[in-house]
Protein backbone atom coordinates (compact mmCIF):
# COMPACT_ATOMS: atom_id res chain seq x y z
CA UNK A 1 0.00 0.00 0.00
CA UNK A 2 1.13 3.32 -1.29
CA UNK A 3 2.18 5.89 1.89
CA UNK A 4 -0.15 8.92 0.80
CA UNK A 5 -2.85 6.17 0.53
CA UNK A 6 -5.71 7.16 3.48
CA UNK A 7 -6.14 4.33 5.17
CA UNK A 8 -9.99 3.23 4.43
CA UNK A 9 -11.19 -0.62 5.49
CA UNK A 10 -13.74 -0.24 2.56
CA UNK A 11 -11.74 0.64 -0.34
CA UNK A 12 -8.66 -0.90 -0.92
CA UNK A 13 -6.14 0.11 -3.27
CA UNK A 14 -5.51 -1.08 -6.47
CA UNK A 15 -2.75 -3.94 -6.20
CA UNK A 16 -0.12 -4.18 -8.80
CA UNK A 17 0.48 -7.95 -8.92
CA UNK A 18 -3.30 -8.88 -8.49
CA UNK A 19 -3.92 -6.78 -11.53
CA UNK A 20 -1.29 -7.93 -13.77
CA UNK A 21 -2.43 -11.58 -13.10
CA UNK A 22 -6.19 -10.20 -14.18
CA UNK A 23 -4.69 -9.03 -16.80
CA UNK A 24 -3.58 -12.63 -18.05
CA UNK A 25 -6.25 -14.40 -17.18
CA UNK A 26 -8.41 -12.02 -19.01
CA UNK A 27 -6.86 -13.20 -22.46
CA UNK A 28 -6.77 -16.69 -21.32
CA UNK A 29 -10.22 -17.06 -20.93
CA UNK A 30 -10.48 -14.94 -24.63
CA UNK A 31 -9.11 -17.95 -26.00
CA UNK A 32 -10.97 -20.20 -24.55
CA UNK A 33 -13.52 -19.41 -26.88
CA UNK A 34 -11.26 -19.84 -30.11
CA UNK A 35 -10.21 -22.80 -28.54
CA UNK A 36 -13.88 -24.35 -28.15
CA UNK A 37 -14.66 -23.19 -31.96
CA UNK A 38 -11.76 -26.16 -32.67
CA UNK A 39 -12.98 -28.44 -30.37
CA UNK A 40 -16.57 -28.02 -31.72
CA UNK A 41 -15.25 -27.58 -35.56
CA UNK A 42 -13.98 -30.90 -35.01
CA UNK A 43 -16.56 -33.10 -34.34
CA UNK A 44 -18.91 -31.75 -36.95
CA UNK A 45 -18.60 -32.66 -40.25
CA UNK A 46 -16.36 -31.11 -43.27
CA UNK A 47 -19.39 -29.02 -45.47
CA UNK A 48 -20.37 -27.56 -41.65
CA UNK A 49 -16.99 -27.03 -39.92
CA UNK A 50 -16.57 -23.74 -40.93
CA UNK A 51 -20.41 -22.45 -39.70
CA UNK A 52 -19.49 -24.42 -36.08
CA UNK A 53 -16.84 -22.67 -36.14
CA UNK A 54 -18.40 -19.22 -36.38
CA UNK A 55 -20.93 -19.94 -34.50
CA UNK A 56 -18.62 -19.91 -30.98
CA UNK A 57 -16.12 -16.80 -33.14
CA UNK A 58 -19.48 -14.44 -33.96
CA UNK A 59 -19.86 -14.54 -30.08
CA UNK A 60 -16.18 -13.08 -29.58
CA UNK A 61 -18.07 -9.86 -31.29
CA UNK A 62 -21.90 -9.68 -30.40
CA UNK A 63 -21.64 -10.76 -27.24
CA UNK A 64 -18.76 -9.04 -26.45
CA UNK A 65 -20.67 -5.10 -27.56
CA UNK A 66 -23.65 -6.78 -25.61
CA UNK A 67 -22.11 -7.57 -22.24
CA UNK A 68 -19.97 -3.77 -22.80
CA UNK A 69 -23.39 -1.63 -23.74
CA UNK A 70 -25.82 -3.33 -21.20
CA UNK A 71 -25.35 -6.87 -19.93
CA UNK A 72 -22.29 -5.95 -17.77
CA UNK A 73 -24.24 -3.45 -15.42
CA UNK A 74 -27.62 -5.92 -15.68
CA UNK A 75 -24.91 -8.44 -13.58
CA UNK A 76 -22.91 -7.13 -11.46
CA UNK A 77 -24.17 -3.29 -11.04
CA UNK A 78 -26.10 -2.49 -7.49
CA UNK A 79 -29.83 -3.79 -8.09
CA UNK A 80 -32.74 -5.90 -6.52
CA UNK A 81 -31.80 -9.57 -5.73
CA UNK A 82 -33.07 -10.82 -9.21
CA UNK A 83 -31.15 -8.04 -11.40
CA UNK A 84 -28.33 -5.50 -11.34
CA UNK A 85 -29.50 -2.17 -11.80
CA UNK A 86 -28.69 0.10 -15.16
CA UNK A 87 -26.11 2.73 -13.01
CA UNK A 88 -23.22 0.72 -15.72
CA UNK A 89 -24.86 0.78 -18.59
CA UNK A 90 -22.74 2.00 -21.90
CA UNK A 91 -20.04 1.28 -19.51
CA UNK A 92 -21.04 4.55 -17.76
CA UNK A 93 -18.75 5.10 -13.97
CA UNK A 94 -16.75 2.07 -15.15
CA UNK A 95 -13.47 3.52 -14.97
CA UNK A 96 -9.62 2.53 -13.79
CA UNK A 97 -10.50 3.13 -10.06
CA UNK A 98 -10.42 -0.21 -7.85
CA UNK A 99 -13.36 -2.97 -7.74
CA UNK A 100 -11.78 -5.35 -4.98
CA UNK A 101 -7.95 -4.81 -5.95
CA UNK A 102 -8.27 -4.52 -9.47
CA UNK A 103 -9.15 -1.83 -12.21
CA UNK A 104 -12.82 -1.69 -12.54
CA UNK A 105 -12.85 -1.73 -16.16
CA UNK A 106 -10.33 -5.08 -15.86
CA UNK A 107 -13.00 -6.48 -14.03
CA UNK A 108 -15.70 -5.85 -16.52
CA UNK A 109 -13.44 -7.13 -19.54
CA UNK A 110 -12.71 -10.23 -17.46
CA UNK A 111 -16.10 -11.01 -16.93
CA UNK A 112 -16.66 -9.95 -20.71
CA UNK A 113 -15.02 -13.05 -21.57
CA UNK A 114 -16.76 -15.52 -19.71
CA UNK A 115 -20.06 -13.87 -21.08
CA UNK A 116 -18.56 -14.64 -24.51
CA UNK A 117 -17.70 -19.12 -24.37
CA UNK A 118 -20.88 -19.42 -22.33
CA UNK A 119 -23.45 -18.17 -25.32
CA UNK A 120 -20.54 -20.14 -27.24
CA UNK A 121 -21.01 -23.19 -25.50
CA UNK A 122 -24.83 -23.52 -26.65
CA UNK A 123 -24.05 -23.50 -30.08
CA UNK A 124 -22.93 -27.13 -29.91
CA UNK A 125 -26.71 -28.68 -29.77
CA UNK A 126 -28.08 -27.03 -32.78
CA UNK A 127 -24.71 -27.14 -35.20
CA UNK A 128 -25.66 -28.26 -38.88
CA UNK A 129 -28.65 -26.77 -39.21
CA UNK A 130 -29.75 -23.90 -37.57
CA UNK A 131 -29.34 -20.29 -39.61
CA UNK A 132 -26.60 -17.86 -38.75
CA UNK A 133 -28.85 -14.80 -38.67
CA UNK A 134 -31.09 -16.21 -35.82
CA UNK A 135 -28.16 -18.08 -34.00
CA UNK A 136 -26.61 -14.45 -33.40
CA UNK A 137 -30.28 -12.96 -32.49
CA UNK A 138 -30.65 -15.71 -30.14
CA UNK A 139 -26.96 -15.46 -28.23
CA UNK A 140 -27.48 -11.69 -28.07
CA UNK A 141 -30.82 -12.07 -26.63
CA UNK A 142 -30.16 -14.99 -24.25
CA UNK A 143 -26.84 -12.64 -23.24
CA UNK A 144 -29.30 -10.21 -21.57
CA UNK A 145 -31.76 -12.26 -20.65
CA UNK A 146 -30.19 -14.91 -19.31
CA UNK A 147 -26.72 -15.25 -18.62
CA UNK A 148 -26.63 -11.50 -16.87
CA UNK A 149 -29.24 -12.19 -14.60
CA UNK A 150 -28.02 -15.81 -13.38
CA UNK A 151 -24.91 -13.87 -13.11
CA UNK A 152 -26.13 -11.38 -10.82
CA UNK A 153 -27.70 -14.41 -8.80
CA UNK A 154 -24.86 -16.14 -7.96
CA UNK A 155 -21.64 -13.52 -8.39
CA UNK A 156 -23.57 -9.82 -8.40
CA UNK A 157 -25.15 -9.68 -5.08
CA UNK A 158 -28.27 -11.30 -5.94
CA UNK A 159 -30.11 -13.81 -3.92
CA UNK A 160 -28.22 -17.10 -4.31
CA UNK A 161 -25.29 -15.00 -3.13
CA UNK A 162 -26.85 -13.98 -0.71
CA UNK A 163 -27.72 -17.68 0.41
CA UNK A 164 -24.66 -19.00 0.50
CA UNK A 165 -24.25 -20.89 -2.78
CA UNK A 166 -20.96 -21.78 -3.99
CA UNK A 167 -19.77 -21.29 -7.48
CA UNK A 168 -15.84 -20.25 -7.67
CA UNK A 169 -15.54 -19.85 -11.36
CA UNK A 170 -19.11 -20.61 -13.07
CA UNK A 171 -20.37 -24.29 -12.49
CA UNK A 172 -24.05 -22.85 -11.87
CA UNK A 173 -23.43 -19.25 -13.80
CA UNK A 174 -21.83 -20.70 -17.16
CA UNK A 175 -22.32 -24.74 -17.21
CA UNK A 176 -25.30 -25.71 -16.05
CA UNK A 177 -27.12 -22.68 -17.83
CA UNK A 178 -25.67 -23.50 -21.26
CA UNK A 179 -26.02 -27.13 -21.09
CA UNK A 180 -29.58 -26.82 -19.84
CA UNK A 181 -29.82 -23.88 -22.60
CA UNK A 182 -28.70 -26.00 -25.02
CA UNK A 183 -30.91 -29.11 -24.57
CA UNK A 184 -33.89 -27.31 -24.74
CA UNK A 185 -32.71 -25.04 -27.89
CA UNK A 186 -31.82 -28.57 -29.69
CA UNK A 187 -35.69 -29.62 -28.61
CA UNK A 188 -37.13 -26.16 -30.13
CA UNK A 189 -34.81 -26.99 -33.18
CA UNK A 190 -35.69 -30.26 -34.08
CA UNK A 191 -33.15 -33.12 -35.08
CA UNK A 192 -30.49 -32.66 -37.82
CA UNK A 193 -32.57 -34.37 -41.48
CA UNK A 194 -29.49 -37.11 -41.46
CA UNK A 195 -29.19 -37.56 -37.31
CA UNK A 196 -30.22 -41.05 -36.42
CA UNK A 197 -30.21 -41.66 -40.30
CA UNK A 198 -26.92 -41.99 -41.29
CA UNK A 199 -23.51 -42.35 -40.02
CA UNK A 200 -22.26 -38.38 -38.85
CA UNK A 201 -18.83 -38.58 -37.86
CA UNK A 202 -16.50 -36.12 -36.70
CA UNK A 203 -14.58 -34.84 -39.29
CA UNK A 204 -11.07 -33.60 -38.01
CA UNK A 205 -9.90 -35.60 -34.47
CA UNK A 206 -6.89 -33.39 -34.32
CA UNK A 207 -8.91 -30.33 -34.04
CA UNK A 208 -10.61 -31.61 -30.98
CA UNK A 209 -7.72 -32.73 -29.52
CA UNK A 210 -6.38 -29.07 -30.26
CA UNK A 211 -9.80 -27.35 -28.88
CA UNK A 212 -9.02 -29.17 -25.42
CA UNK A 213 -5.44 -28.61 -25.21
CA UNK A 214 -6.39 -24.97 -25.66
CA UNK A 215 -9.40 -24.82 -23.52
CA UNK A 216 -7.20 -26.49 -20.67
CA UNK A 217 -4.49 -23.66 -20.71
CA UNK A 218 -7.57 -20.95 -21.07
CA UNK A 219 -9.21 -22.56 -18.01
CA UNK A 220 -6.37 -21.50 -15.94
CA UNK A 221 -7.46 -18.26 -16.28
CA UNK A 222 -11.16 -18.84 -15.64
CA UNK A 223 -10.44 -20.81 -12.34
CA UNK A 224 -7.37 -19.22 -11.35
CA UNK A 225 -8.05 -15.90 -12.33
CA UNK A 226 -11.87 -16.26 -10.44
CA UNK A 227 -9.31 -15.80 -7.09
CA UNK A 228 -9.84 -11.91 -8.41
CA UNK A 229 -6.51 -11.73 -6.90
CA UNK A 230 -2.32 -13.37 -7.33
CA UNK A 231 -2.94 -14.94 -3.78
CA UNK A 232 -2.57 -18.22 -2.45
CA UNK A 233 -6.38 -18.51 -3.61
CA UNK A 234 -5.40 -18.31 -6.76
CA UNK A 235 -2.65 -20.79 -6.90
CA UNK A 236 -4.91 -23.24 -5.29
CA UNK A 237 -7.91 -23.05 -7.93
CA UNK A 238 -5.32 -23.41 -10.51
CA UNK A 239 -3.57 -26.27 -9.18
CA UNK A 240 -6.84 -27.78 -8.90
CA UNK A 241 -7.58 -26.91 -12.83
CA UNK A 242 -4.91 -29.07 -13.48
CA UNK A 243 -5.71 -32.00 -11.35
CA UNK A 244 -9.33 -32.63 -11.69
CA UNK A 245 -9.24 -32.88 -15.32
CA UNK A 246 -6.02 -35.00 -15.08
CA UNK A 247 -8.05 -37.52 -12.93
CA UNK A 248 -11.14 -37.22 -15.37
CA UNK A 249 -8.91 -38.35 -18.42
CA UNK A 250 -7.78 -41.11 -16.50
CA UNK A 251 -11.16 -42.08 -15.28
CA UNK A 252 -13.04 -41.34 -19.07
CA UNK A 253 -10.11 -43.30 -20.67
CA UNK A 254 -10.61 -46.50 -18.84
CA UNK A 255 -14.41 -46.25 -18.99
CA UNK A 256 -13.61 -45.84 -23.07
CA UNK A 257 -11.30 -49.03 -22.73
CA UNK A 258 -13.90 -51.19 -20.91
CA UNK A 259 -16.49 -50.21 -23.19
CA UNK A 260 -15.77 -50.57 -26.57
CA UNK A 261 -12.09 -51.88 -25.64
CA UNK A 262 -10.12 -48.87 -26.88
CA UNK A 263 -8.77 -45.31 -25.72
CA UNK A 264 -10.59 -42.69 -28.08
CA UNK A 265 -9.08 -39.86 -28.75
CA UNK A 266 -12.56 -38.06 -28.93
CA UNK A 267 -12.57 -39.81 -25.23
CA UNK A 268 -9.62 -38.63 -23.89
CA UNK A 269 -10.72 -35.14 -25.04
CA UNK A 270 -14.01 -35.13 -23.90
CA UNK A 271 -12.65 -36.02 -20.77
CA UNK A 272 -10.16 -33.48 -20.05
CA UNK A 273 -13.44 -30.69 -21.04
CA UNK A 274 -15.97 -32.59 -18.47
CA UNK A 275 -13.16 -32.59 -15.34
CA UNK A 276 -12.46 -28.47 -16.29
CA UNK A 277 -16.43 -28.70 -15.97
CA UNK A 278 -16.71 -30.76 -12.91
CA UNK A 279 -14.01 -28.57 -11.03
CA UNK A 280 -14.97 -25.30 -12.40
CA UNK A 281 -17.26 -24.03 -9.04
CA UNK A 282 -14.86 -26.09 -6.32
CA UNK A 283 -11.89 -24.89 -7.81
CA UNK A 284 -11.04 -22.32 -4.95
CA UNK A 285 -13.07 -24.45 -2.00
CA UNK A 286 -11.80 -27.83 -1.97
CA UNK A 287 -8.23 -29.41 -1.38
CA UNK A 288 -6.06 -30.60 -4.19
CA UNK A 289 -6.67 -34.66 -2.64
CA UNK A 290 -10.46 -33.62 -3.41
CA UNK A 291 -10.08 -32.01 -6.70
CA UNK A 292 -8.30 -35.75 -7.70
CA UNK A 293 -11.64 -37.55 -6.36
CA UNK A 294 -14.02 -35.10 -7.81
CA UNK A 295 -12.22 -35.56 -11.29
CA UNK A 296 -12.30 -38.57 -11.55
CA UNK A 297 -15.94 -39.21 -9.66
CA UNK A 298 -17.23 -36.38 -12.60
CA UNK A 299 -16.67 -38.82 -16.05
CA UNK A 300 -19.18 -41.44 -14.96
CA UNK A 301 -22.48 -39.43 -15.33
CA UNK A 302 -21.52 -37.51 -18.38
CA UNK A 303 -20.52 -40.74 -19.76
CA UNK A 304 -23.56 -42.29 -19.34
CA UNK A 305 -25.53 -39.30 -19.92
CA UNK A 306 -23.71 -39.22 -23.42
CA UNK A 307 -24.72 -43.11 -24.13
CA UNK A 308 -28.24 -42.89 -23.13
CA UNK A 309 -28.49 -39.15 -24.91
CA UNK A 310 -27.21 -40.76 -28.27
CA UNK A 311 -29.88 -43.57 -28.13
CA UNK A 312 -32.95 -41.09 -28.25
CA UNK A 313 -33.94 -38.85 -30.95
CA UNK A 314 -32.75 -35.68 -28.78
CA UNK A 315 -30.18 -34.46 -31.08
CA UNK A 316 -28.22 -32.54 -28.72
CA UNK A 317 -25.51 -32.75 -31.80
CA UNK A 318 -21.82 -32.27 -29.38
CA UNK A 319 -23.42 -33.27 -26.37
CA UNK A 320 -23.50 -29.97 -24.38
CA UNK A 321 -25.72 -31.12 -22.10
CA UNK A 322 -24.14 -34.12 -21.43
CA UNK A 323 -20.67 -32.36 -20.67
CA UNK A 324 -21.31 -28.87 -19.28
CA UNK A 325 -25.19 -29.18 -17.93
CA UNK A 326 -24.43 -32.67 -15.85
CA UNK A 327 -20.07 -32.06 -15.67
CA UNK A 328 -21.54 -28.61 -14.40
CA UNK A 329 -24.26 -30.18 -11.87
CA UNK A 330 -21.56 -33.08 -10.88
CA UNK A 331 -18.97 -30.35 -9.72
CA UNK A 332 -21.60 -27.95 -8.14
CA UNK A 333 -23.30 -30.56 -5.94
CA UNK A 334 -19.41 -31.99 -5.23
CA UNK A 335 -18.25 -28.49 -4.02
CA UNK A 336 -21.41 -28.99 -1.74
CA UNK A 337 -19.48 -31.73 -0.43
CA UNK A 338 -15.86 -31.47 -0.17
CA UNK A 339 -15.63 -27.55 -0.14
CA UNK A 340 -13.19 -26.90 3.13
CA UNK A 341 -13.02 -23.80 5.32
CA UNK A 342 -9.70 -25.06 5.67
CA UNK A 343 -8.73 -24.47 2.37
CA UNK A 344 -10.86 -21.14 1.85
CA UNK A 345 -12.30 -19.64 5.22
CA UNK A 346 -14.27 -17.39 3.05
CA UNK A 347 -16.20 -20.29 1.72
CA UNK A 348 -18.14 -23.00 4.06
CA UNK A 349 -17.53 -26.90 4.75
CA UNK A 350 -19.40 -29.22 2.87
CA UNK A 351 -21.30 -32.53 3.91
CA UNK A 352 -17.98 -34.56 4.39
CA UNK A 353 -16.67 -31.99 6.87
CA UNK A 354 -19.72 -31.80 8.78
CA UNK A 355 -22.47 -29.30 6.67
CA UNK A 356 -24.41 -30.84 4.89
CA UNK A 357 -26.82 -27.31 5.06
CA UNK A 358 -24.11 -26.63 1.78
CA UNK A 359 -25.61 -29.09 -0.44
CA UNK A 360 -28.46 -27.94 -0.22
CA UNK A 361 -28.15 -25.05 -0.89
CA UNK A 362 -25.81 -25.86 -3.88
CA UNK A 363 -28.76 -28.35 -5.11
CA UNK A 364 -30.99 -25.17 -5.12
CA UNK A 365 -28.69 -22.78 -6.69
CA UNK A 366 -28.67 -25.43 -9.76
CA UNK A 367 -32.15 -26.54 -10.04
CA UNK A 368 -33.35 -22.40 -10.04
CA UNK A 369 -30.63 -21.99 -12.44
CA UNK A 370 -31.12 -25.25 -14.44
CA UNK A 371 -35.28 -24.19 -14.33
CA UNK A 372 -34.85 -20.26 -15.37
CA UNK A 373 -32.52 -20.74 -18.25
CA UNK A 374 -34.68 -23.44 -19.76
CA UNK A 375 -37.99 -21.64 -19.68
CA UNK A 376 -35.91 -18.55 -21.18
CA UNK A 377 -34.54 -20.31 -23.75
CA UNK A 378 -37.54 -22.15 -24.90
CA UNK A 379 -39.17 -18.30 -24.73
CA UNK A 380 -36.77 -16.74 -26.54
CA UNK A 381 -36.32 -19.43 -29.22
CA UNK A 382 -40.21 -19.35 -29.85
CA UNK A 383 -40.01 -15.91 -29.62
CA UNK A 384 -37.92 -15.32 -33.17
CA UNK A 385 -39.19 -18.38 -34.81
CA UNK A 386 -41.95 -16.07 -34.92
CA UNK A 387 -40.18 -13.80 -37.22
CA UNK A 388 -37.61 -15.90 -38.68
CA UNK A 389 -37.53 -19.45 -39.82
CA UNK A 390 -34.84 -20.59 -37.25
CA UNK A 391 -33.76 -23.45 -39.62
CA UNK A 392 -31.93 -24.37 -42.97
CA UNK A 393 -34.58 -26.42 -45.07
CA UNK A 394 -33.40 -29.96 -45.70
CA UNK A 395 -31.92 -29.24 -48.98
CA UNK A 396 -29.75 -26.42 -47.72
CA UNK A 397 -29.04 -28.75 -45.01
CA UNK A 398 -27.89 -31.23 -47.31
CA UNK A 399 -25.38 -28.78 -49.10
CA UNK A 400 -24.31 -27.61 -45.60
CA UNK A 401 -23.91 -23.95 -43.76
CA UNK A 402 -20.67 -23.23 -44.59
CA UNK A 403 -21.91 -22.86 -48.28
CA UNK A 404 -25.38 -21.89 -47.50
CA UNK A 405 -24.37 -19.54 -44.87
CA UNK A 406 -21.68 -18.32 -45.45
CA UNK A 407 -20.19 -18.34 -49.03
CA UNK A 408 -16.80 -20.35 -47.91
CA UNK A 409 -15.56 -23.82 -47.81
CA UNK A 410 -13.11 -25.20 -45.22
CA UNK A 411 -11.02 -26.98 -47.64
CA UNK A 412 -12.13 -25.66 -50.86
CA UNK A 413 -10.27 -27.16 -53.82
CA UNK A 414 -10.26 -24.83 -56.14
CA UNK A 415 -11.02 -27.29 -59.07
CA UNK A 416 -13.25 -26.43 -61.38
CA UNK A 417 -13.56 -22.70 -60.68
CA UNK A 418 -13.28 -20.03 -62.78
CA UNK A 419 -12.32 -16.63 -61.44
CA UNK A 420 -14.26 -13.69 -61.54
CA UNK A 421 -11.99 -10.98 -61.29
CA UNK A 422 -13.48 -7.42 -60.16
CA UNK A 423 -10.06 -5.82 -60.12
CA UNK A 424 -9.56 -5.90 -63.71
CA UNK A 425 -13.39 -5.13 -63.79
CA UNK A 426 -12.46 -2.21 -61.53
CA UNK A 427 -9.51 -0.96 -63.21
CA UNK A 428 -10.68 -0.74 -66.87
CA UNK A 429 -13.61 1.39 -65.41
CA UNK A 430 -11.12 3.64 -63.84
CA UNK A 431 -8.25 3.93 -66.79
CA UNK A 432 -11.69 4.85 -69.06
CA UNK A 433 -12.80 7.48 -66.55
CA UNK A 434 -9.59 9.02 -66.35
CA UNK A 435 -8.78 9.26 -70.20
CA UNK A 436 -10.12 12.41 -71.30
CA UNK A 437 -13.03 11.62 -73.61
CA UNK A 438 -12.13 12.58 -76.94
CA UNK A 439 -8.72 10.72 -76.31
CA UNK A 440 -11.03 7.62 -75.82
CA UNK A 441 -10.96 5.91 -79.15
CA UNK A 442 -11.05 2.47 -79.74
CA UNK B 1 -2.33 -56.63 -75.60
CA UNK B 2 -4.00 -56.66 -72.61
CA UNK B 3 -5.07 -54.48 -70.00
CA UNK B 4 -4.33 -55.68 -66.62
CA UNK B 5 -6.37 -54.14 -63.65
CA UNK B 6 -5.29 -54.73 -60.23
CA UNK B 7 -7.17 -54.05 -56.78
CA UNK B 8 -4.57 -54.11 -53.79
CA UNK B 9 -4.52 -53.00 -50.37
CA UNK B 10 -2.72 -49.43 -50.20
CA UNK B 11 -0.35 -50.79 -47.60
CA UNK B 12 1.51 -52.98 -50.32
CA UNK B 13 1.70 -50.53 -53.49
CA UNK B 14 5.31 -49.58 -52.54
CA UNK B 15 5.94 -53.36 -52.75
CA UNK B 16 4.20 -54.24 -55.77
CA UNK B 17 5.49 -50.66 -57.90
CA UNK B 18 8.95 -52.21 -56.57
CA UNK B 19 8.33 -55.75 -58.24
CA UNK B 20 6.73 -54.37 -60.94
CA UNK B 21 9.89 -52.60 -62.00
CA UNK B 22 12.11 -55.19 -60.78
CA UNK B 23 10.11 -56.77 -64.00
CA UNK B 24 10.73 -54.52 -66.20
CA UNK B 25 7.09 -53.51 -66.19
CA UNK B 26 6.91 -49.94 -67.38
CA UNK B 27 3.69 -47.12 -67.81
CA UNK B 28 0.46 -47.50 -65.53
CA UNK B 29 -1.86 -46.03 -63.65
CA UNK B 30 -2.65 -45.82 -59.79
CA UNK B 31 -5.65 -44.39 -58.49
CA UNK B 32 -7.33 -44.89 -54.73
CA UNK B 33 -10.80 -46.46 -54.77
CA UNK B 34 -13.13 -48.26 -52.11
CA UNK B 35 -14.09 -51.48 -52.12
CA UNK B 36 -14.90 -54.41 -50.20
CA UNK B 37 -13.95 -57.98 -51.09
CA UNK B 38 -15.45 -59.91 -47.66
CA UNK B 39 -13.03 -58.90 -45.40
CA UNK B 40 -14.27 -58.14 -41.02
CA UNK B 41 -15.86 -54.66 -41.30
CA UNK B 42 -13.82 -52.10 -39.22
CA UNK B 43 -15.43 -50.49 -36.28
CA UNK B 44 -15.21 -47.55 -35.43
CA UNK B 45 -16.46 -45.21 -31.95
CA UNK B 46 -16.91 -41.69 -31.57
CA UNK B 47 -18.27 -40.85 -28.10
CA UNK B 48 -21.94 -42.69 -28.20
CA UNK B 49 -21.71 -43.18 -32.22
CA UNK B 50 -20.50 -46.42 -33.03
CA UNK B 51 -20.15 -47.64 -37.32
CA UNK B 52 -19.12 -50.34 -39.01
CA UNK B 53 -16.89 -49.35 -42.22
CA UNK B 54 -18.19 -51.76 -44.82
CA UNK B 55 -16.03 -49.93 -47.49
CA UNK B 56 -12.03 -50.05 -47.37
CA UNK B 57 -9.26 -47.93 -49.27
CA UNK B 58 -7.58 -50.01 -52.09
CA UNK B 59 -5.70 -49.07 -55.34
CA UNK B 60 -6.53 -49.82 -58.61
CA UNK B 61 -3.59 -50.43 -60.60
CA UNK B 62 -4.23 -50.11 -64.36
CA UNK B 63 -1.29 -51.56 -66.81
CA UNK B 64 -1.67 -51.92 -70.31
CA UNK B 65 0.70 -54.68 -71.65
CA UNK B 66 2.00 -56.48 -75.02
CA UNK B 67 0.86 -60.53 -74.69
CA UNK B 68 4.65 -61.29 -73.83
CA UNK B 69 4.68 -59.20 -70.56
CA UNK B 70 0.93 -60.35 -69.01
CA UNK B 71 2.29 -63.25 -67.18
CA UNK B 72 5.13 -61.76 -65.65
CA UNK B 73 3.41 -58.49 -64.93
CA UNK B 74 0.31 -60.88 -63.22
CA UNK B 75 3.10 -62.76 -61.41
CA UNK B 76 4.58 -60.02 -59.89
CA UNK B 77 1.12 -58.43 -58.39
CA UNK B 78 0.11 -61.84 -57.11
CA UNK B 79 3.77 -62.17 -55.40
CA UNK B 80 4.11 -58.61 -53.79
CA UNK B 81 0.37 -57.84 -52.83
CA UNK B 82 -0.39 -60.74 -51.18
CA UNK B 83 -0.56 -60.75 -47.42
CA UNK B 84 -2.48 -64.15 -46.99
CA UNK B 85 -5.34 -62.36 -45.18
CA UNK B 86 -9.12 -61.61 -46.55
CA UNK B 87 -8.94 -58.16 -48.41
CA UNK B 88 -5.43 -59.04 -50.64
CA UNK B 89 -7.33 -57.66 -53.67
CA UNK B 90 -7.89 -58.89 -57.26
CA UNK B 91 -5.87 -59.15 -60.84
CA UNK B 92 -8.13 -59.01 -63.84
CA UNK B 93 -6.75 -59.64 -66.87
CA UNK B 94 -8.71 -58.33 -69.92
CA UNK B 95 -8.53 -57.98 -73.64
CA UNK B 96 -8.32 -54.52 -75.56
CA UNK B 97 -9.80 -53.78 -78.72
CA UNK B 98 -7.30 -51.11 -79.69
CA UNK B 99 -4.80 -48.79 -78.01
CA UNK B 100 -3.06 -45.10 -79.27
CA UNK B 101 0.30 -43.44 -78.10
CA UNK B 102 -1.16 -40.35 -78.19
CA UNK B 103 2.42 -38.52 -78.28
CA UNK B 104 3.68 -40.16 -81.59
CA UNK B 105 0.15 -41.64 -82.96
CA UNK B 106 1.79 -45.53 -82.92
CA UNK B 107 -1.05 -47.92 -82.79
CA UNK B 108 -1.55 -51.69 -80.07
CA UNK B 109 1.80 -53.44 -79.65
CA UNK B 110 3.89 -50.17 -80.38
CA UNK B 111 1.59 -47.74 -78.42
CA UNK B 112 2.54 -50.45 -75.01
CA UNK B 113 6.21 -50.76 -76.11
CA UNK B 114 7.90 -48.02 -73.41
CA UNK B 115 10.22 -46.00 -75.53
CA UNK B 116 13.82 -46.50 -75.12
CA UNK B 117 14.85 -44.99 -72.00
CA UNK B 118 17.20 -41.81 -73.17
CA UNK B 119 19.88 -41.96 -70.24
CA UNK B 120 20.54 -38.76 -68.61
Amino acid sequence: MTLNQEWNPNVQPINPADTAWMLVSTALVLLMTPALAFFYGGLVRNKNSLNTMMMSFVALGVVGVTWALAAYSLAFSDGGPFLGGLANIGLHGVGTEAKGTIPHVLFMAYQASFAIITAALISGAVVERMRFGPYVAFITLWTLLVYAPVAHWVWGGGWLMSRGALDFAGGTVVHINAGVSAVVAALVLGSRKDYGRTAVLPHNVPFVLLGAGLLWFGWFGFNGGSALAANGLAGLAFTNTFLAPAAALVAWTLLDYFRTGKATAVGGATGIVVGLVAVTPAAGFISPLSALILGAVAPFPSYFMIQLRSRTRIDDSLDVFAGHGVGGLTGALLTGVLAQKLWNPAGSDGLLFGNPHQLAVQALACLSAAAYAGIMTFAILKGLGLVMSLRAVPRIEGVGMDLSQHGEEAYASGEGSILVHPDVLVAEELSAALVPATASVR
Amino acid sequence: MKLIVAIIRPDRLNEVLEALYRNEVRGLTVSRVLGHGGETERVETYRGTTVKVDLQEKVRLEIGVSESFVLPTVNAILKSARTGEVGDGKVFVLDVAQVYRIRTGERNEAAVTPPETVPV
